[in-house]
């Protein structure tokens, strides 16, 4: 059975593990997310559980108190559905606790933005020479054949890259903090400080945990 | 307080004496050999500080049979036993990669006695007599550096 957890970005750290060895970690401040809502196929079309996360206080509007009062929860900032978590009811709390070091996840976010952006930096393109009177030194080389007589589409140019949804899979959950509700991972996670994630189990497709961390 | 710097703090060491750039120190450190662990010192001059809090590190260099050695320790790494200050040296900047270039008494640094630290640090810093200097061994034929050099044009 799958788990889930939304999640806050609070930076980078740099640790020590059991054995000396020296880790960069990414702090994510992980839950509690209570059980929204849950979907069913018969009523809504799809199977999914809605979970959210971080109370909100203020400026909450009516068709969103409605939605909190069926549920009969505080109203909560973020909201997001997830699939396959297993059998839970509405008002269930989700907690960092369902995770423990040592185990894969996947984490989702969105990236940050980097505007209109050249082909050397969004595709990862080489660069001409830079001297002798090359004008060659970021240009996107040749777009095309003559004889084809147009550009292909999708073909690999300028333009606006990041700020997008983006999964990085596989990260090693260094340490569960379940009274801070802290999940450190192993490595970099998408987006900005302060981001909202989505951490999920990927255990299903973790096949061997090799050593400690 | 910030979470990150919480997470850090927490893992700081408190047996870290003040390590100034000159400083002669000796690092315990722990070398895991096969299924034992043992204890080797390297005992060097500190040519730079790098960041601070737990990321501290410190770059240690020491001429061992002619050839200049560096080592870099994170000075609060649990694999650490101990930092030993030797003699405190008295120079005048905060990396001292010149020493690189250098071999013998070009690459001595003077001592610095007087102990100008307005906060006493007794308990950080083992009180050492001034030793003598030891005599740097003749430099052979000079080796190339085991890290890579600018080039000089």
């Amino acid at each position: 059975m799958g788990r889930a957890l939304l999640a806050r970005k609070l930076g980078m750290a740099q640790v020590f593990a059991d054995d000396g060895r020296c880790f960069g970690v990414t702090v994510l401040e992980a839950g509690p997310c209570p059980v929204v809502q849950v979907k069913t196929a018969v009523l809504d079309g799809y199977d999914a559980v809605q979970i959210g996360f971080q109370p909100k206080r203020k400026n909450v509007n009516r068709p969103a108190k409605g939605h909190f009062d069926v549920a009969g929860l505080e109203p909560l900032r973020h909201l997001r559905e997830v699939k396959g978590i297993g059998d839970v009811t509405v008002g269930d709390v989700l907690t960092v606790a369902a995770f423990e070091a040592g185990q894969r996840v996947d984490i989702t976010g969105v990236s940050k933005g980097k505007g209109f952006a050249g082909q050397h930096k969004r595709h990862n393109f080489g660069r001409g020479p830079v001297t002798h009177g090359s004008h060659n030194i970021r240009q996107p080389g040749s777009v095309g054949s003559v004889d084809a007589a147009r550009t292909f589409r999708g073909l690999k140019m300028a333009g606006h890259m990041g700020d997008e949804r983006v999964t990085v899979k596989r990260l090693e959950v260094f340490r569960v903090d379940a009274q801070r509700n802290l999940l450190l991972v192993k490595g970099a996670v998408p987006g900005a400080t302060g981001g909202l994630l989505t951490v999920f189990d990927s255990s299903s497709r973790v096949r061997k945990v090799r050593g400690q961390h | 307080m910030n979470v990150i710097d919480l997470l850090e703090e927490e893992q700081l060491r408190e047996d870290v004496p003040e390590l100034r750039p000159g400083d002669t120190v000796r690092v315990h450190a722990k070398v895991v050999e096969g299924t034992r662990e043992r204890v080797q010192v390297f005992e060097g001059v500190v040519i730079g500080l790098h960041s601070g809090g737990v990321r501290r590190s410190v770059t240690v260099r020491r001429t061992a049979h002619g050839v200049g050695v560096e080592r870099t320790f994170l000075v609060h790494s649990p694999r650490l036993a101990m930092i030993e200050v030797v003699r405190h040296g008295k120079v005048r900047r905060a990396k001292l990669y010149y020493l690189r270039g250098r071999v013998g008494k070009k690459a001595k640094i003077r001592e610095r006695r007087e102990v100008t630290v307005k906060v006493p640090v007794a308990a950080a810093v083992p009180v050492v007599e001034p030793e003598v200097v030891e005599a740097e061994p003749v430099a052979p034929p000079r080796r190339r550096s085991l890290r890579p050099r600018r080039s000089v044009d």
